[in-house]
């Protein structure tokens, strides 16, 4: 064994290559096959891309580090499901750049808490979380509720996004400022916007979002598109 | 080798006869324990590999031995509890209220499923033993808006208020001051009637006569005159000590001027009939129910 | 003996490059503590999140940050410079400008992305939070430390490259692959520093803890390793216990490790079959773990009255206890069953902080207490006692933290899935966190008790260089003579 390591240790270079090699194999046999095997994300209906609004909104969930506490991920358990609802999908990520699946749970988890709770009660606990409940470890984000979405950029974002694969088409780009401003808009009309991202929910705003309209834009969206009523089991299986 | 090879005197075995910076290393053979405990995971973890699904191919993988799946798994076992508690839930969902409420082991189940279901879903708004909050109303109070009875809960619960579902509760409040009707010095006037009579709080030495008259004309309507509230309205109790915005004179104003109309999800999507009755019950237990 | 005496001196080695990384390593440990007592006293009370830079969400990154790769980097690519130009006798190559460019090019990404974090710029990707220019810049920065490490390899006066520098070599490369294949994305802008991830979803999720689990493995692991084979012969003074097994540990171990990445996704939507891998290549990473344990360990067979008088060692012996101690628990935590209970509770957080704390941490404060007082050429530390009270009350805070952390996330896996006897869930999600508060304070404290320690250490150690009671007498050569019970074989 001395003899044959001998000539790795006496050169750097071989040392250095056969050392990548042996740390590749590992990666391209877990990653390459997600790519391959057709059933990794499931044939189920319903998964849309985000609208405008809802895609800041998750910028704004990775601005602030709430995937640090909440996991967006129910696991194959019988308490997640008790708690949670049905398991997550992997389809019901597959717009996600980045996944938030999140690591850690210090609040609960969060992928299917769109329309359990009312906006009132979103925009207020994320003000101020422990006025409603008291025992909360939750930091209060009052502060994006003063602050005006910077929708600049939007089009360059939802552009980005086409590039990396979601599949927004030349008319949600050119509606993307209406569709926008509509869903902060109760009293706007919502028929373009519920025919290109249907099941969009729309926040009690004036058409002109905070970023704590966008966020309960994405937050009230989370685990509704696949209606699970209409899944069957060889459609979930993987 | 350039190197000679040495011999530890502690340990008694010869080094490789390399040295850099004064560091040598021994040529101890590896620890056979080491080695066999190391052969004995590659083994299991093969046997694993093998039982489970694990090596992949182009399109497809290698499906185990076992024919597991994580899904399927999670799908029998919450199949398992759901058949042990079905014989209960199965009634509870079929059978009325007052024939449930008869039946001690019924009620039992109810009230535990009733609790579980709160504390998970009801409690960020309502309070962990239903004491409320302001704008979420206590259900242990017995101050009820739309009603405390087993059949206006579970109706309550299960379409929601103003939730959007068809069948919601809905009503609203006149933005009186919003919209003109009531000018703000008359906005001040009611709010002091309702903050004297029906509050409770009198002010010395201030006249609500006025205010009296705009709550007769304005407001009697939906609260009725003595402030008792209306059911079929949503419109809350006002001679009461629990109040759903707060034991506070702004917040008559505030609701008269703009009022805030609350929102309560409709759980008919999350849960299953059998469950919203379970809760029901657990809520008009909690000590208001009527 | 003549062609291995040590040339040593200032003439041969770049040494100033290294005493910047260890002051910097010292000033990153304050910093990386301090701000990881804060965000453990914000989740005990939360009324501490006063400002939208100081909320957990953001501050938690820069602790993670500063404390791995600036505190652990820092040391890392110290060490690395003192450990490879002493097992090569060779100065680093590429000259001063290139080892300068990678201290200032490091430490600037360092405050770069942790400024970065606080003002709301993040990917998002555990422990490769830092927005894509960042990245590049990084990569800039670690290509030149590749250039220089290999280039000192190769003008090596020895004939074989000692074990140490297999470790150091494969962290380097190995990292680079992995950073640069997960921060794959792109910018919304080349003015923007927003980016969007390449991959969405499952394969995202797996790629992300691809690399997440080997920035345990590559960054956390293999180069201290690499410090372990230096400084523990170096402070014991006795040759390393075996070569074969050396061999075969780092094989095993840069193999399997990259394998394991799915252990972090147990029972999510990633595929069945992967988890499986994730899980069988995490039991079979057990043995190698220890294969380096052992080496370390066994080193000191002779030498453990050392231990006694020497606190540097008593804190490198200690670190690789720890080492063996994750290094159990973590396969333990990989199987199914386990992970069911553990994965998103503070369990997680226990051991993340046995291996960081325990090892990491410890074994770069051994390595400190033998190189300051022989990179600044002084006869010995300050204050033996001092490092010893270091020791006790960092081992203390040690204990505070993975013990309560423990409860904790036992107490939280039990409670989430706690059922009444018709199998309804028992607990609320609050009534969760209401019961770990007292865990949380505890942690808090034992953070700081690691701070204090690691206070004593830096005082320590600036007498130790600036005390006239350390100044060695000019002519004592700073290199340690022979192993002790060596004996030359035949003599
Ligand atoms: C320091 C940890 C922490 C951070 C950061 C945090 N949360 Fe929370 N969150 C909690 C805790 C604890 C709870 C449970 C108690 C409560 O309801 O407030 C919670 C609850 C919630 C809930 C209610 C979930 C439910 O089902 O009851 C939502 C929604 C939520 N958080 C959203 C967010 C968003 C969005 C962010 C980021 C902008 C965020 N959180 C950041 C700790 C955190
Ligand atoms: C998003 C917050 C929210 C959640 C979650 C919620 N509620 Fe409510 N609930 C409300 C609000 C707001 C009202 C009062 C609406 C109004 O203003 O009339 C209400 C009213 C009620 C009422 C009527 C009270 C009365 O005085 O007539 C009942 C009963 C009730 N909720 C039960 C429940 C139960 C049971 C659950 C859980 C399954 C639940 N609520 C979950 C917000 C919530
Ligand atoms: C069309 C019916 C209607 C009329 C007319 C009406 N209210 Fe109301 N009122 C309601 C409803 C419904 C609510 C419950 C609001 C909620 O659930 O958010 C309410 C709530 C209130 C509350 C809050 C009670 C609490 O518990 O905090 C006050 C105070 C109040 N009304 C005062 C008045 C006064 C004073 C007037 C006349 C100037 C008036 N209302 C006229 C329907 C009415
Ligand atoms: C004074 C010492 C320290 C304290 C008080 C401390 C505290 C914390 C806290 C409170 C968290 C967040 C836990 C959570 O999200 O629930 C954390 C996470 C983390 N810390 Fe520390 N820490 C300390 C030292 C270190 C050191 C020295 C390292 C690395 C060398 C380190 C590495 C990490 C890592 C990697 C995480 C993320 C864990 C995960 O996501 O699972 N910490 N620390
Ligand atoms: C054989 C060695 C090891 C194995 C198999 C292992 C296994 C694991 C597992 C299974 C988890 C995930 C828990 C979960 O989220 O469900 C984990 C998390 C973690 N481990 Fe280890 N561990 C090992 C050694 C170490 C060591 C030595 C360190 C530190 C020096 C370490 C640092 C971490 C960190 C930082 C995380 C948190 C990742 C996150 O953010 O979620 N591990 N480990
Ligand atoms: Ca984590
Ligand atoms: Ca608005
Ligand atoms: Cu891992």
């Amino acid at each position: 064994m001395r003899l044959s390591h001998a000539f790795i240790e006496r050169n750097a270079i071989v040392l250095l290559v056969l050392a990548l090699l042996t740390v590749t194999i590992g990666g391209i046999v877990e990653i390459v096959p997600l790519f391959t095997i057709e059933t990794t994300v499931e044939h189920v209906q319903g998964v849309r891309p985000y609208s405008p609004l809802e895609l800041r909104g998750r910028d704004i969930y990775v601005r602030e580090g709430c995937y640090l506490c909440h996991s967006q991920m129910i696991r194959t358990l019988r308490d997640d499901v008790a708690r949670y609802g049905h398991y997550s999908l992997a389809a019901e990520s597959m717009y996600d750049h980045p996944f938030q699946w999140g690591s850690k749970r210090i609040g609960p988890d969060l992928a299917r808490v769109g329309g359990k709770y009312s906006d009132a009660w979103m925009y207020a606990h994320l003000e101020h979380p422990r006025r409603l409940v008291p025992e909360s470890l939750m930091p209060d984000f009052a502060f994006l509720a003063r602050t005006p979405l910077e929708t600049r950029d939007l089009l360059a974002r939802m552009k980005t996004n086409i590039e990396v694969g979601v599949p927004y088409t030349k008319a949600d780009l050119a509606q993307a400022e209406a569709d926008l401003r509509a869903q902060d808009d109760p009293s706007a009309d919502h028929s373009a916007l519920e025919k290109r991202y249907h099941g969009a929910h729309v926040v009690p705003g004036n058409g002109h979002p905070t970023e704590l309209d966008a966020l309960v834009a994405y937050l009230q969206v989370l685990g509704t598109m696949v209606d699970f009523k209409d899944v069957t089991p060889a459609q979930e299986r993987q | 080798m350039p190197g000679k090879i040495e011999k530890d005197s502690v340990t008694g075995t010869e080094t490789t006869g390399h040295e850099w910076d004064g560091i040598r290393e021994l040529n101890t053979p590896l620890p056979k324990w080491w080695v066999y405990v190391w052969l004995a995971s590659i083994v299991w973890g093969i046997g694993y590999m093998v039982a489970y699904p694990s090596v992949p191919y182009g399109s497809g993988y290698f499906h185990g031995l076992l024919g597991y799946s994580s899904r399927s798994h999670v799908a029998h076992e919450v199949a398992e509890v759901d058949a042990k508690r079905d014989i209960y839930m199965k009634k509870i969902a079929a059978e009325p209220f007052s024939a449930i409420e008869k039946d001690p082991r019924l009620m039992q189940v109810a009230e535990i499923a009733g609790a579980s279901t709160f504390a998970n879903n009801c409690q960020p708004c309502h309070g962990q033993g239903g004491e409320g909050r302001i704008g979420y109303p206590a259900l242990a109070a017995g101050a009820w808006i739309w009603g405390g009875t087993l059949d206006a809960i579970q109706r309550t619960v299960t379409y929601g208020i103003r939730s959007g579902d068809p069948k919601a509760r809905d009503s609203q409040m006149p933005p009186f001051g919003k919209s003109g009707m009531l000018k703000p010095e008359q906005i001040q006037q009611v709010a002091s009637f309702v903050w004297s009579n029906f509050y409770g709080h009198p002010t010395k030495g201030e006249d609500i006569a006025p205010g009296a008259k705009i709550f007769a004309a304005n407001c009697a309507v939906c609260h009725g005159p003595e402030g008792q509230g209306n059911p079929a309205f949503g419109a809350p109790r006002l001679a009461s000590h629990v109040h759903l915005y707060g034991d506070f004179r702004a917040a008559i104003v505030r609701q008269v001027t703009d009022p805030r109309m609350g929102v309560m999800p409709n759980w008919n999507q999350r849960l299953d009939p059998a469950t919203i009755k379970a809760v029901t019950i657990y809520v008009h237990d909690l000590g208001g129910g009527q | 003996m003549s062609e291995h005496a040590l040339p040593g001196g200032p003439v041969l080695y770049n040494d100033a490059v290294v005493k910047k990384f260890v002051i910097a390593c010292l000033f990153w440990a304050i910093a990386a503590f301090l701000v990881g007592v804060y965000i453990a006293s914000e989740l005990a009370w939360p009324q501490l999140n006063i400002a939208p830079y100081l909320n957990f969400g953001r501050l938690r990154p820069v602790h993670t940050s500063a404390a791995i790769f600036a505190f652990g980097g820092s040391a890392l690519i110290g060490t690395s410079f003192y450990v490879v130009q002493r097992t090569c006798r060779a100065r680093l190559w590429g000259g001063d400008a290139l080892a300068n460019f990678v201290f200032w090019g490091y430490q600037i990404f360092i405050v770069l992305a942790a400024t970065s974090y606080l003002m709301g710029f993040s990917k998002s990707r555990e422990y490769a939070e830092p927005e894509w220019h960042l990245d590049l810049l990084l990569v800039l920065v670690w290509v030149c430390y590749l250039l220089i490490y290999l280039g000192t390899l190769m003008r090596r006066a020895e004939p074989h490259i000692y074990v140490a520098n297999w470790f150091y070599l494969s962290f380097i490369i190995t990292i680079a692959l992995l950073v640069i294949v997960n921060n794959l994305g792109i910018p919304i802008s080349p003015y923007s520093a927003k980016s969007y991830s390449w991959f969405s979803g499952v394969q995202d999720a797996m790629v992300q803890w691809w690399y997440g689990h080997n920035a345990v493995g590559f960054f956390l692991t293999v180069p201290f390793l690499g410090m372990m084979y230096y400084f523990i012969p170096k402070a014991a003074n006795r040759p390393i216990y075996s070569y074969r097994l050396s061999i075969v540990h780092f094989w095993a171990l840069i193999f399997i490790y990259i394998w394991a990445g799915p252990h972090h996704l147990l029972w999510t939507a990633l595929p069945d079959w992967t988890q499986t891998l994730g899980m069988a290549f995490s039991i079979m990473l057990w043995m190698p773990s220890w294969g380096g344990m052992i080496n370390g360990l066994m080193t000191l067979s002779g030498a453990w009255d050392k231990l006694r008088t020497d606190p540097g060692l008593r804190f490198s012996v200690t670190a690789v206890g720890f080492y063996g101690m994750a290094t159990f628990e973590g396969p333990a935590m990989s199987i199914r069953s386990v992970n069911a209970l553990v994965h998103y509770s503070d369990w997680v957080i226990g051991h993340v902080h046995s291996g960081t704390l325990g090892w990491v941490a410890f074994i770069v404060f051994g390595a400190l207490y033998y190189l300051v007082p022989n990179l600044w050429g002084r006869k010995g530390l300050y204050s033996v006692r001092l490092a010893a009270w270091h020791y006790w009350i960092a081992t203390l805070g040690i204990v505070f933290y993975i013990a309560s952390m423990w409860v904790a996330g036992l107490m939280e896996g039990l409670m989430w899935r706690a059922y009444d006897r018709f199998g309804f869930l028992k607990y609320s999600f609050v009534q969760v966190v209401v019961a770990e508060h007292p865990f949380m304070v505890l942690r808090m404290i034992g953070g700081v008790l690691f701070t204090i320690g690691a206070v004593l250490m830096i005082y320590n150690l600036w007498m130790t260089v600036n005390s006239p009671s350390t100044e060695a007498p000019r002519a004592t050569p700073v290199a340690i003579g022979l192993p002790a019970g060596a004996v030359v074989a035949g003599e």
